[in-house]
Parts: C-alpha cells; sequence; structure tokens
C-alpha cells in the first residue's frame, strides 16, 4: 500500500525586541540565571501585565509578510496550566482572535512551487527554563526567559514530505529574518518547532492517526526526524497496526524518537481572556505605517535579483535566503558589475566557511570581495593566486590590493621578464616542441604549466599563450 | 487637645489639628497604638502590626511638616488590608499559604499613601484571599464586630472596617469584589467606598477576581472618604485597566444640598428577605434626600436576580487562574513530604489554602473546563453585558441610585457557617457593581433595635463618585448618628 504523508508544522519563534512582552526585563539570551526578572515576569502576588507595543507591531509585520488576514481586536487569553518554569501558573497568549489568520507562503522543493497555508499566528509569552542537576535529585528554575515574547507560527497540514516541511520552515525562518522581527537562532532556541505527522493511504480523505514530534533544534534534525517518523509510522501501518497518537521527542544522538508518555498529562488549558488586559485595537493607519516599513521579502527580492542580474533563479534563490546575503551580494554588485561571476564566487568561496546568515560575521567585506574580482578582471593576478588571496582574506580580513603586494603575488605581464623563460622551455623541450609543429597544439597547455610552475603561477595565461604561439610559430 | 484620646479624631480633625501645630504625628501614633493596645484582643483587627516603623514614619512625618512639606496625609495613622503589597511589612491575604511572604515591591496604591506622607500602622485581617462575607475564612484569627462582641465584621475587608469603627485606625484601605468594602462597612457602622473599576490602581492587589477588583478607602466619615480618594485614585500606567482620566477634588463635592439631582430607587432591591429594620433605615435615608431636594425616581434593575449565579461564575473562575501561582514553588509554604512534583502541588495547596478557597477553586475550574465553558463562563459573561446595561438605562433616569447595603444588620460568628448559599445571596445588593464596573458606597443612616449599625448603599455612574459622595455627605448630615462610636471599654 501506498502512503501519504501529512505534516504541519507548528513554529516558536522569539521576536527580536529590547524588552520582555509585559514588562521592562531585558531580553537579551546567556544572562546568569535570575538576572533577568522583576515582580511582573515572576509572577508575584499583585502584579498586572502591561503588553509592549513592539510586539504587536512584530506581529502585524509577520501577517502582512504572508498575505494573513489580521484580527483589528486582538485579545490576550490565559492558558492555565503548572509547571514549575511557569511561575503564575497561566501562560499568556491568544486563543479566540489571534492576530493573523489565513495567511499562505510559497515553497520550493525540486522546482515545484506550492503554496503553504498558515492558520493563524498569535503572540504570547515564553516560559522559564529548568535546570536539572546531573547528580543530585535537584531541578533549578532559571526565570530569564519567562515573558520573552513569541509568535506561534501554525501551518494548515498542507506538507506533503520532510522535504516540504523543511523547505516552508526554511521560508518562515527567512520571512521573520527578513522583518527582522526573530533572530532565528535555532541553537539558542529563539526558533522552535514542532510538527504533527501522520499517514494516510493515497487517494484517502480522511487524516490518519498523528503523533507530535518535538526536540528538533536544527533544519537538519526536523528532516531526519520527519524522515525517521514516516518510516516508523509505514512500518505500523502496515503490519496492520495503529498509530497511538502521542508526543515523541526526537533523539538526535541515537537518531530515533522516544515517548514523552507519562511525562505530560492530557491538558485542558482552560482558556479564557485574560482580565488583565484591555483588548488592543489595530486600525487602519497602523497597519499602513507597518506596511510602509517593510522591506523587500525573499520571494520578491529572489524575482528581482532573476530580472535585474540576469541570475538563474537557484543562484537568486541561495543569495536571497537570508537578508544578509542578499545585501552583501548587492553591496559587492554595485562595484563589480558581473552577477553571475559574483554569484559564483559567492557560491563555491564564502559559503563554503559561512551560511547566508552568518555571512555579516565574515571578515571579507563586499568592498575587499569586489575588489579582488576586479583585480581578476584587470589582470592583476589568475584565478588562482585570487583563490589564494581570499584565503588570506578571510584569515585576516586583509583588503586584496595589500596581501598581493605583501606576498609578492601579482601577475608577470611584462613581455621582456617572461620571454626569456618562454624560449628557455622551448629550448630544454624538444620533443614536445616537434609534437606541436606537427599540428597537436594541445601541447601548449604543456608548455603555459611550465611557465606557471617557474613563475609560481604568477604569469599572464593570455600572456604566456600569445609568447608561446610567437616563438613556436 | 487636652485628653490623649486623639485617636477616637476623624481623619480630617486630625489633619487640621496637626496643621495647626496643636498635636504631632507621634503623639496620634502612640495615641492610636495605645488604642490598639487596649481593645485589639477584643477586635482582633490586624494581621500584622507595625509600631516601630510607625513611629519612625511618624516622625519623619513631623519633621517634614516642620519643613513645611507635609503631604496630603502627612502623619496620620491608617491600616491596609493584607491584600496589597507591602515591602516592609509581610502580606498574607489572610492565608497560610502567604503566611511568610514579604513582596519585594509595593503596590501603586501604598506608594500613593507613602508619598502623602501616611503612617500605615498595620495590616488588617480579611477573609482568605477576599472570599468570604464574614471574615471567618481567616487563617489568623476572626475579627469582631466593635459594636458587639460575638458577632461577624463581614467581610472581607473585615478587619479594615472594625479597626476604624473601634478607632485602630483613623482611616484605613479596603478592596472590594463583590460588595467586600461597602458590606463591612455597613455592618459596623462607618463609610466605605468602592470605586469605579479603573479609578484606583490595582497594581499590586493581590488578585481576586481581575475584572471585579478594585481598591477604596473605608472612613469614620465622608470627608475622610473623599480625602482618601483623593490620595489613591488616578491612572497608572502599570495597570492597563485603570482609566487615564483626571482626578477631581472630591472634597469639593461635599455640598449641602441635592437641587438637581435625581435619586433612583430599585424596585428589585427591597424584595422579600430584606430585614424590616433594614428597609425602614433605608426609606427614612430616602426621605432625607428628598428633604436635601433630591427628585426620588423609582426604577428597575430587571436582571438582578442573575447577578448572584453570574458573580459565583466569574470571580471564582478568575480566582481558579489567580490563584494557580501559589503552588509550593514559591513564596515558602510547601508540603516538604512530598514525592514528586504533582504530589507536591496537591499536597501543598491542599493544606496552605482554606476550605472556602479551594471550593472557589473547584467551582472556577469547573466553569472554565472544556465542554463547561459555553455553559457557565462565556454564559455569565453575557448575562453580564445586561446587568451592565440595566445600570446604564438606569443612569439615563436618576444620577444616584439608593439601596440597602444587605438585608440585614450583622449576625453572630458561626451563625451562617453551615448555610453558604444564604452567605452568597446576602452578597445579593453589592456584587452588582461590580458586575458593572460602576462606583458604590456604604453610608451609616441608622441602627437596629439590637444597636448594629445599618449603612445605605449608594451607585453611581462611572466616574461619578461625586455624586455618591455629595449623597452620603447629605445623608450623613441628617442622619444623626455621626460621632456615635461602639462602647469598646
Amino acid at each position: 500500500m501506498e502512503f501519504e504523508t501529512v505534516i504541519g508544522l507548528e513554529i516558536h519563534a522569539q521576536m527580536k525586541t529590547r524588552s520582555k512582552i509585559f514588562c521592562g526585563c531585558s531580553t537579551e539570551f546567556g544572562a546568569p540565571p535570575n538576572t533577568q526578572v522583576c515582580p511582573v515576569c515572576l509572577g508575584m502576588p499583585g502584579v498586572l501585565p502591561v503588553l509592549n507595543r513592539q510586539v504587536v507591531e512584530n506581529g502585524i509585520k509577520f501577517a502582512l509578510a504572508t498575505s494573513s488576514s489580521i484580527n483589528r481586536e486582538n485579545r490576550f487569553a490565559r492558558k492555565n496550566y503548572f509547571y514549575p518554569d511557569l511561575p503564575k501558573g497561566y501562560q499568556i497568549s491568544q486563543f479566540e482572535l489571534p492576530i493573523a489568520e489565513h495567511g499562505a507562503v510559497d515553497i520550493e522543493v525540486d522546482g515545484a512551487v506550492k503554496t503553504v497555508g498558515i492558520t493563524r499566528a498569535h503572540m504570547e509569552e515564553d516560559a522559564g527554563k529548568l535546570v536539572h542537576d546531573d547528580r543530585e535529585p535537584v531541578s533549578y528554575v532559571d526565570l530569564n526567559r519567562t515573558g520573552t515574547p513569541l509568535l506561534e507560527i501554525v501551518s494548515e497540514p498542507d506538507l506533503r514530505s520532510p522535504e516540504e516541511a523543511v523547505a516552508y520552515l526554511k521560508k518562515i525562518h527567512a520571512i521573520v529574518r527578513y522583518l527582522d522581527i526573530s533572530d532565528g537562532n535555532m541553537q539558542e532556541g529563539s526558533f522552535r518547532c514542532d510538527a504533527n505527522i501522520s499517514l494516510r493511504p493515497v487517494g484517502a480523505e480522511e487524516l490518519g492517526i498523528r503523533t507530535e514530534l518535538k526536540n528538533m533544534n536544527s533544519f537538519r534534525n526536523v528532516q531526519l526526524a520527519l524522515e525517521f517518523e514516516v518510516r516508523r509510522q509505514r512500518d505500523i501501518l502496515l503490519d496492520g497496526g495503529e498509530v497511538v497518537q502521542e508526543t515523541l521527542l526526537w533523539d538526535p544522538d541515537r537518531g530515533c524518537t522516544e515517548s514523552m508518555r507519562g511525562k505530560e498529562e492530557a491538558h485542558d488549558y482552560r482558556y479564557f481572556p485574560d482580565p488583565d488586559l484591555v483588548p488592543v485595537v489595530i486600525d487602519d493607519a497602523w497597519i499602513e505605517r507597518v506596511r510602509g516599513e517593510l522591506p523587500e521579502l525573499p520571494d520578491a527580492r529572489r524575482k528581482r535579483f532573476v530580472a535585474d542580474y540576469e541570475l538563474p533563479e537557484y543562484d537568486a534563490g541561495i543569495l536571497t535566503s537570508s537578508r544578509e546575503l542578499a545585501d552583501y551580494f548587492e553591496a559587492a554588485c554595485m562595484l563589480y558589475p558581473n552577477p553571475k561571476k559574483l554569484s559564483n564566487w559567492i557560491g563555491t568561496e564564502m559559503l563554503r566557511d559561512y551560511g547566508p546568515e552568518t555571512i555579516a560575521a565574515c571578515p571579507v567585506t563586499p568592498h575587499n570581495l569586489a575588489r579582488l574580482l576586479n583585480m581578476i578582471e584587470e589582470g592583476t593576478i589568475s584565478g588562482k593566486i585570487a583563490k589564494t588571496v581570499f584565503g588570506e582574506m578571510l584569515a585576516t580580513g586583509a583588503d586584496p590590493d595589500a596581501i598581493v603586494k605583501e606576498k609578492d603575488l601579482a601577475q608577470v605581464s611584462d613581455e621582456g621578464e617572461l620571454l626569456n623563460a618562454v624560449r628557455e622551455i622551448i629550448a630544454a623541450n624538444p620533443e614536445q616542441v616537434r609534437q606541436f609543429r606537427e599540428g597537436k597544439t594541445k601541447v601548449m597547455g604543456f608548455f603555459v604549466g611550465q611557465l606557471m610552475k617557474q613563475t609560481k603561477g604568477q604569469a599572464n595565461p593570455q600572456l604566456a599563450n600569445k609568447l608561446f604561439q610567437q616563438e613556436l610559430g | 487637645m487636652m485628653d490623649m484620646n486623639y485617636f477616637s479624631l476623624t481623619l480630617c480633625e486630625a489633619k487640621k489639628l496637626l496643621q495647626q501645630g496643636e498635636i504631632t504625628s507621634v503623639q496620634l501614633t502612640e495615641s492610636i497604638f495605645s488604642r490598639i493596645d487596649a481593645v485589639e484582643d477584643k477586635v482582633k483587627s490586624f494581621i500584622t502590626l507595625d509600631r516601630e516603623g510607625s513611629l519612625v514614619r511618624a516622625e519623619e512625618a513631623d519633621r517634614t511638616r516642620r519643613q513645611g512639606r507635609a503631604g496630603e496625609l502627612g502623619g496620620l495613622p491608617i491600616g491596609v488590608k493584607d491584600v496589597l503589597c507591602t515591602s516592609n511589612m509581610r502580606t498574607t491575604c489572610g492565608s497560610r499559604i502567604l503566611e511568610k511572604f514579604v513582596p519585594p515591591y509595593d503596590a501603586t496604591v501604598i506608594d500613593k499613601l507613602n508619598r502623602a506622607g501616611a503612617v500605615i500602622v498595620g495590616k488588617t485581617a480579611m477573609d482568605e484571599f477576599a472570599m468570604g462575607s464574614t471574615n471567618e475564612n481567616c487563617a489568623f484569627g476572626v475579627p469582631e464586630n466593635p459594636w458587639c462582641p460575638g458577632y461577624v465584621t463581614g467581610g472581607s475587608s473585615g478587619g479594615s472596617a472594625a479597626c476604624v469603627s473601634a478607632d485602630e485606625s483613623l482611616a484605613a484601605i479596603g478592596s472590594d469584589t463583590g460588595g467586600s468594602i461597602r458590606q463591612p462597612a455597613s455592618l459596623c457602622g462607618i463609610v466605605g467606598m468602592k470605586p469605579t473599576y479603573g479609578r484606583v490602581s490595582r497594581y499590586g492587589l493581590v488578585a481576586f477576581a481581575s475584572s471585579l477588583d478594585q481598591v477604596g478607602p473605608m472612613t469614620k466619615d465622608v470627608s475622610d472618604c473623599a480625602l482618601m480618594m483623593n490620595v489613591i485614585s488616578g491612572y497608572d500606567k502599570r495597570d492597563s485597566t485603570s482609566i487615564n482620566l483626571p482626578v477631581p477634588d472630591y472634597t469639593a463635592a461635599l455640598t449641602d444640598d441635592l437641587q438637581g439631582m435625581t435619586v433612583g430607587v430599585p424596585v428589585e432591591y427591597f424584595s422579600e428577605g430584606l430585614d424590616p429594620e433594614v428597609e425602614q433605615v433605608v426609606r427614612s435615608g430616602i426621605d432625607m434626600l428628598k428633604d436635601a431636594g433630591a427628585e426620588i425616581r423609582e426604577i428597575s434593575l430587571p436582571h438582578t436576580d442573575y447577578c448572584v449565579a453570574v458573580y459565583y461564575l466569574i470571580a471564582p473562575a478568575e480566582a481558579s487562574s489567580n490563584l494557580a501561582r501559589y503552588d509550593g514553588v514559591r513564596y515558602g509554604y510547601r508540603d516538604m513530604e512530598a514525592e514528586t512534583l504533582l504530589d507536591m502541588y496537591q499536597k501543598s495547596r491542599s493544606t496552605g489554602f482554606g476550605d472556602e478557597v479551594k471550593k472557589r477553586i473547584l467551582i472556577g475550574t469547573y466553569a472554565l473546563s472544556a465542554g463547561y465553558y459555553d455553559a457557565y463562563y462565556k454564559k455569565a459573561s453575557q448575562v453580564r453585558t445586561l446587568i451592565r446595561e440595566d445600570f446604564t438605562r438606569a443612569f439615563a433616569q436618576c444620577d444616584v441610585i439608593v439601596s440597602p447595603v444587605t438585608p440585614t444588620p450583622a449576625w453572630k460568628i458561626g451563625e451562617k457557617g453551615d448555610d453558604p448559599l444564604a452567605l452568597y445571596l446576602s452578597d445579593i445588593l453589592t456584587i452588582s457593581a461590580n458586575l458593572a464596573g460602576i462606583p458604590g458606597m456604604s453610608v451609616p443612616a441608622g441602627f437596629s433595635s439590637e444597636g448594629l449599625p445599618i449603612g445605605i448603599q449608594l451607585q453611581g455612574a462611572h466616574f461619578n463618585e461625586e455624586a455618591l459622595l455629595r449623597t452620603a455627605w447629605n445623608i450623613e448630615q441628617r442622619a444623626g448618628i455621626k460621632g456615635r462610636r461602639p462602647e469598646l471599654g
């Protein structure tokens, strides 16, 4: 029997705001435990939340970027449950009337474009963290993260393979980073995702029994965990069994999922409107102002890269996968107007060591990269030498002119200087000279190679060719 | 003044003597504490007293006064219900679960009182988490009505009512979720006001039912109430539900005339179950208002019958969530025998909370549960809108609504302990103001044949506290009972 995979993702993106969602505490990551707290985020008796306006604005940005409809009256609700990392005993979230509903994004897998529905996106506060002692049966509570604003983004069950799920996740990741509303750091947990996954016989309408996957903290782990779960569920179904509806934790070390049963009770969250917060009214003026401040988004930018720079779709897709990389490309392109060559260089040389998101940390500035490529065009250095220079630029951040000068790597383009060497090589290799003269023009490669060897690669290859032709002719 | 009975002064009287240099705050505060020493074991108004701190504050107030910088309440000793967070005194809410809790911050109202120079002498007894109408649900002793030993003070601000009535403080702060200021004020013969929802900041008021809770003054007379309102009212950016409107000078509202004012008398508030003596006091109060020039008009609040049912769904629902934070993890109370996390939660909450609190948490949890939410919480919220609309219509016809505060005067402690429904029903006349968010007030107007105080309730449109104060002032001027104090030996 053939099965169809059905996946829906719930993404939690920590919002990039200076202060928390309901108090003035800093949201910075990595501070010593319980140093970024106040009575409000500690949930002390008597405290009241005050909504951070920037959080709403970020929500509006996301809604606009995903063609979602924006609820003009937003309410916050309490989600009630007990856990030691939740000091109030409830999480302030949105239930009815979330900020965004009925959105969509396009993804592309194997050249096919597909629209994925976004059911809703809502604003909520993050919980704290429990730190379990390795030796003693003691757990410590760190509430620095408590009250950090989150955007929870729930997709429709539109995804049909782990590849589609990852493509969707990457698209949302790119969007929140383009919008600058989340730093998207999966390792630090500021961009997390849970997956609901089920299988059904091909052609069936009804959804199969689903499981929920958690603890997948990289794109790769999302892919691996979903692949594993597809196989696991298929094996169960092929054996005539029934999938148990449960929450599963992905174990990246063992490469398998494990049941969370026993660790989690069936919850009735008893949502009700939070009486401490008044409804947030979002008017046209606010939406239009935010719309006016929206940056160019990944899809639009990719299309523009194809149109304006005449880049292949593939190149444009990679270059626009992050705002930083696209910015980098465009900055370099202003100084080195050969987009395809620039794209090739970035693709093969830069993205080996830097990801699309970390490009800003690369010591090679767009200006210096453009200068390096211009030095090739000008014949100052060969493409081969350029790679050596680039290695040095990556290591030291120095500009290419200085490196070429310091290491004496400039191409030899002086005829007189090269001519002696050319004559010596011809004199020392009579056999090859005979072959050449008999019409084996391929031997030219040998001659140029010899010259490069002698000059440590610094001979201008065009000039070398010309001199050999002239001396052998 | 020759005698040392400064404790019997009203807030305004004492303020005047301080201003005139006749007395000092230290003298006044010492007098209050000598009174507390004399009567506290009969009245049991306080959970925590701060004698030393009060004297330090009194000296400070005298010093600032000499420097010409006295605040509105400079040097005046007051009591505060133990539901408002104070960073220098534990805040128990009358509960074991917060027995040792000293908040790391001051409530906005405490901040305002401190800045006005008030001397907070202690934290007063209350029903646990403000749940109750008798103060019998207090984990640290039950206060007694100063007018009659062995009788309830009312609740949940019973300690605040008792301490003012017994002259253990010049005034007090209470909180009112369904009548918790007005009802004990009436039963103890003092003035109490529940301001409009949003008039006074709730920041630092330990939440019982967030959409109903409001902080307000409990005082010896109407002038004192107006003075206290001047100090505690106002928008607070830390409370999103507080309203940004200017605060009038409430003392200016106390004019001896009700010409042009219409007073509404709701038929539904004079139904069966109303004690005849209470009715008589209220009817004669209405006559006084007529004498003062007010037009009296019968009105209807047709959804009154639903108030108790709506209240006892919404308030417990919000409470079940508000009280979730008392889980044994923080605030010092934890069952140390528990083996697992769940066990720790259950045991800590089972032993830390009293029965009434647990009962309401259970009711509220049920009302919010999947499958019941629509029938209970949601339906109650819808009916609440109807109740609010009743008042909107009523205030199109009148400025103030006059009624009894409670169906009966105070009763014996323990008398209604086994009849919770009767107790819940006794809140019927005060609950609607909280559901509608309007201001309500209780002003003393007479006594029962047993000598127990009876108050009159006044309700007004949103932010029309001035009309209430003016009406209450006119009752006070005419009732002829001002200055009558309980005999406590």
